[in-house]
């Protein structure tokens, strides 16, 4: 069977197909056993060395409703969104015009041609594939529910035969995710084959090929929300409380898994953490703030609507000065907004949490391997900085599985639990103020509850104190205070994930400043820029509040775009508001209908406003 | 971390307890709440019964909502851990610091608007949930703080001291905990030290969700003609169902302790109830007749005060999420952190 599949592959070839590098998209119906055999097909692909970038685009519902995954098969690496449709697997009939619609001219469309299509439904600028997929399994199949699992394996099988994928990658995930159950291995493979030996016999593999190639290295294939999870087991999260709210559900669950795995006392069984699925976000964040207060590490995940019931809480721990932290998986708002789609469009809401004066620091984590650092670290800023910081993922990264650099740790790191104040310190004749300032970096010293019978004790409040946590609302010791939390808030700059700069092949006066999920497509983006001539500098931002580098990148260049998944540029507004820019500079790229921004986005934009500038500048 | 040193005598003639302490050890600052408010004497009775619970005071941690009530844990137990937390939501905050450390002892104190209106889900879902912890509810029926509004547990019929008449069924506190499952239900009036401290000591010993809702007249807003919660209509009304005291086994010391009219009965951590029954007919261990006893007195206009359940081998949060020995707070990087040779398994799961 190799052989044949070896020279169709060469013929392919000798029509100038494209190899490795174009897009796959799958139209199936939500709950019909898709997903597993659409995720087997991508993962197959990177079985042969050549990465992937796969997304889910699926409805808030459990079954009927349209789903979408799509597939970027790419050697060189692009792991972002490149907009449009080479292969259309089209297996759901009430979005199959949209779904031929969105193929790019000289595309293919894959369909189970088990029913004739009349002539007016497709396209006569696309190749037509067609199987008679349900009828090979009524054929093979009597349950009605095999007959529809198996269809997915089977279609598995012929795009293998068509796009050159070799069996053998897709058999050996097949037993690895199958292991221990020899009857669904058995099962599965012969599907596949049923698909693979029809395409063999009765038709020509299309000229989209894959290729085994080196492309995929050490690197592991995630979801976000799981790295993230790993992170705060890996950064000492003992406490986690949540509500179910899609895009983080994943998150909890992941945290919950592995701390079955990885934090049970092997000698008693019991668990070294406590897990509590909340009566809803308010609680969430109160159990969160109640832990950290007693000195444990704490976390909760949650979206938008989530964050808004928080709020109270956050400033509470904003001026009483708890550790917390808080995973926001940010979806399409507002209000219930998108559920299922993806924005960046909770950053003033986390930023501003609270009424009065409160800020908190952002963490933005740009592909599951930063979530995971960034969901270690964020318990290490919490603690030494005695407020709730915030990791903030999106629906694309928390919710899809990326390529990313594999996990690391180092076994000498010490968790950071910041300044707390022990009974032998107060014993030796320390000055306990709760809120005193002592090293002028805005951080008081804290004491956990129970640690000494007569000294350290004090009274935790949202209203104002003293520096020694005594009820105050006299204007100078109140002003002192808000004062120390700037200060305080200006250490958060050191501590955070630099922003990391990417200079243009040569001199520009033009700068891009972007962050999270936009990552990858903005690094096509600028190759794509900059094959067309046009230079920037790129500088993408980790962390809130803003490091000096993110003003003097500003400051240095001309004209800054600012790319963004929201519709206000919510970005724009934060650096206007605590930096000292001129907002004329500043020119915002926004993509925000809930589908994850696209290097063509991007460059089109960008190159259309450098093309008006270039234009103006002549006259 | 725990160690327990003993405080000097402030006075020579002060009585000290088992520990070496005075009652002055577990006052606090000095209230700012109105002479004669009942929550003054609710945080007098809960001194007493901490001082003759021999607890070391900084091993409580005391945790409150916002209203007048909810300001007193500031002036009882100084050298505790206070957190006067947001309007409503301490019961959730007390369920994060219990999780984080299982060794202290969880006071909860709030109000009745605090708790049976913005915070009736809270309150509900740390019941329901068994976190071991005394939860007291300083039940006034208005909102003292903010003037005297009607709070939820104002009865329906009742008269602000504006005049206005309140048209919402109050809510029970005490049948609420009960349905929710919480394993002590007491009810108090704040002048009656007699009945209230030996319940305090009682809630604070058992483990598992105690609840107690003590009636606390509002001097202010709710102590005049037509409210039922003023302080004579609760002495005409009041009608003690049982006496009790904690008499743990280090000091067996039993008050009006008679031999016939008591019911003994062992709580989970060893130290045991002795239940002095004026009404031989009421049994304490049963949720069911608890209730049904609530609405037939309730019926007749009367409020029933005493211990009405306990469930002496309940369990708590802990033995549910079944959490280690050791408080969480008080685990390193040993225990925590799986380490590379753990991330290089995990890496290889996902290629
Ligand atoms: C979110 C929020 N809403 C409203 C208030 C205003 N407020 C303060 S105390 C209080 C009522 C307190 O009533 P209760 O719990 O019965 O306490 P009491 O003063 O009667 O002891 C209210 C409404 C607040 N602090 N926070
Ligand atoms: S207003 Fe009422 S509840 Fe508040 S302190 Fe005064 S008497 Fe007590
Ligand atoms: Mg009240």
């Amino acid at each position: 069977m190799p052989e044949p599949v070896a020279s169709q592959q060469a013929l392919a070839a000798q029509k100038g197909a494209r190899i490795n590098d174009f897009v796959v998209k799958f139209a199936n119906v939500n709950g019909s056993g898709s997903a597993s055999a659409n995720g087997m097909f991508a993962r197959s692909v990177m079985r042969m060395g050549v990465p992937v970038a796969a997304r889910n685009i699926f409805p808030s519902n459990i079954q009927g409703l349209p789903t979408w995954y799509e597939v970027r098969i790419t050697e060189a690496g692009h792991l972002g969104r490149r907009g449009g449709v080479d292969l259309m697997v089209a297996m759901n009939p009430q979005t199959w015009d949209r779904d031929v619609a969105e193929i790019e001219p000289g595309g293919f469309l894959f369909y189970d041609s088990t029913k004739p299509i009349p002539p007016s439904r497709f396209r006569d600028d696309i190749t037509v594939v067609g199987v008679p997929l349900t009828a090979m399994c009524n054929e093979a199949y009597e349950l009605p529910r095999e007959r529809q699992l198996f269809k997915n394996i089977i279609y598995v099988g012929a795009l293998a035969g068509l796009l050159g994928i070799e069996a053998e990658a897709v058999e050996s995930l097949i037993r690895d995710d199958f292991a221990g159950k020899d009857r669904l291995i058995k099962a599965n493979i012969e599907a596949l084959h049923m698909g693979l030996s029809y395409v063999q016999k009765q038709l020509a593999p299309l000229p989209l090929q894959v290729r085994r190639a080196d492309g995929v290295g050490d690197r592991i294939y995630v979801e976000g929300n799981q790295a993230a999870a790993l992170g705060a087991v890996y950064g000492g999260a003992t406490v986690c409380a949540w509500y179910p709210i899609t895009p983080s559900t994943s998150l909890a669950e992941a945290f919950t898994a592995y701390c079955q795995e990885l934090r049970v006392d092997p000698d008693t069984g019991k668990s070294r953490y406590a897990i509590v699925q909340a009566e809803d976000e308010i609680a969430s964040i109160g159990i969160v703030v109640g832990a950290g207060w007693n000195g444990c590490r704490a976390f909760t995940a949650t979206s938008g609507p989530g964050v808004s019931l928080m709020t109270e809480f956050i400033g509470l721990s904003y001026f009483a000065e708890i550790p917390a932290v808080i995973f926001d998986v940010q979806r399409g708002g507002p209000s219930t907004g998108m559920p299922t789609r993806t924005q960046q469009a909770d950053l003033l809401a986390a930023a501003y949490a609270g009424h009065g004066d409160s800020k908190h620091p952002m963490l933005l984590p740009a592909d599951p391997g930063e979530c995971f650092e960034m969901g270690a670290l964020a318990f290490d800023l919490a603690d030494r900085l005695q407020t709730t910081v915030f990791v903030m993922l999106d629906l694309d990264i928390g919710m899809n599985e990326w390529l990313t650099k594999p996990f690391q740790w180092d076994d000498s790191r010490k968790l950071d639990r910041g300044k707390v104040m022990t009974a032998e310190m107060l014993d030796a004749g320390a000055d306990f103020g709760r809120y005193k300032e002592v090293d002028g970096d805005g951080i008081p010293y804290r004491t956990y509850p129970g640690t000494h019978p007569t000294k350290g004790g004090y009274f935790t409040r949202g209203t104002s104190r003293n520096p020694y946590a005594r009820y105050s609302e006299e204007g100078a010791v109140y002003v002192d205070n808000m004062e120390r939390l700037l200060r305080k808030f200006e250490t958060a700059k050191s501590l955070a994930p630099a922003p990391i700069l990417r200079r243009a092949k040569g001199q520009t006066r033009d700068g891009v400043i972007y962050f999270g999920s936009t990552t990858p497509a903005m690094d096509e983006a600028l190759e794509m820029l900059e094959a067309q001539g046009r230079r920037l500098d790129a500088l993408r931002i980790r962390a809130f509040p803003f490091a000096d580098e993110v003003m003097s990148f500003i400051e240095s260049h001309d004209r800054v775009f600012l790319v963004e998944q929201n519709r206000d540029a919510q970005l724009r507004t934060l650096l206007m508001t605590e930096g000292d820019v001129d907002p004329a500079k500043l020119v915002s790229v926004l993509h925000y209908d809930g589908t994850p921004i696209t290097a063509r986005f991007i460059a089109g934009a960008i190159a259309s406003r450098m093309a008006v500038g270039q234009i103006e500048a002549a006259e | 971390m725990t160690y327990i040193l003993k405080p000097q005598l402030h006075h020579p003639k002060l009585p000290t307890n088992g520990l070496g302490y005075t009652r002055r050890d577990y006052e606090g600052s000095v209230s700012t709440l109105c002479a004669g408010c009942g929550h003054d004497s609710i945080s007098a009775s809960i001194i007493q019964a901490c001082f003759e619970l021999e607890l070391p005071p900084h091993r409580v941690a005391k945790l409150s909502g916002i209203g007048c009530s909810s300001k007193t844990p500031d002036y009882f137990l100084g050298n505790s851990h206070g957190f006067n937390t947001v309007h409503g939501r301490m019961p959730s905050v007390l369920t994060g610091a219990n999780l984080a450390n299982r060794d202290l002892i969880y006071l909860g104190v709030s109000g009745d608007g605090d708790s049976a209106s913005i915070g009736l889900g809270q309150f509900a879902h740390a019941i329901r949930r068994g976190v071991n912890m005394l939860y007291i509810v300083e039940n006034n029926g208005v909102y003292g703080l903010t003037k005297g509004q009607f709070s939820a547990t104002s009865d329906r019929g009742s008269k602000s001291k504006r005049g206005v008449v309140n048209t919402d069924a109050g809510i029970d506190m005490v049948s609420l905990a009960l349905q929710m499952g919480a394993t002590f239900v007491a009810r108090s009036f704040s002048g009656d030290k007699e009945q209230l401290v030996p319940l305090i000591k009682a809630g604070l010993a058992h483990k598992g969700a105690a609840f107690i809702d003590c009636i606390s007249p509002c001097v202010q807003f709710n102590n005049h003609q037509g409210s039922t919660k003023s302080f004579d209509y609760v002495r005409e009304h009041n009608e003690a169902v049982n006496k009790l005291d904690v008499i743990t086994p280090r000091d067996p010391i039993h008050v009006d302790y008679r031999p016939g009219e008591t019911v003994r009965v062992q709580q989970h951590d060893g130290s045991i109830l002795s239940l002095h029954k004026l009404n031989d007919l009421y049994n304490p261990n049963s949720r069911a007749q608890a209730l049904g006893y609530l609405q037939a007195r309730q019926a007749r206009g009367q409020i029933v005060t005493g211990l009405l359940f306990v469930d002496p081998a309940a369990g708590d949060l802990h033995d549910a999420v079944g959490t280690v020995a050791t408080p969480l707070n008080q685990l390193g990087e040993a225990e925590l952190v799986p380490g590379q040779a753990a991330l290089e398994r995990i890496n290889a799961s996902l290629r």
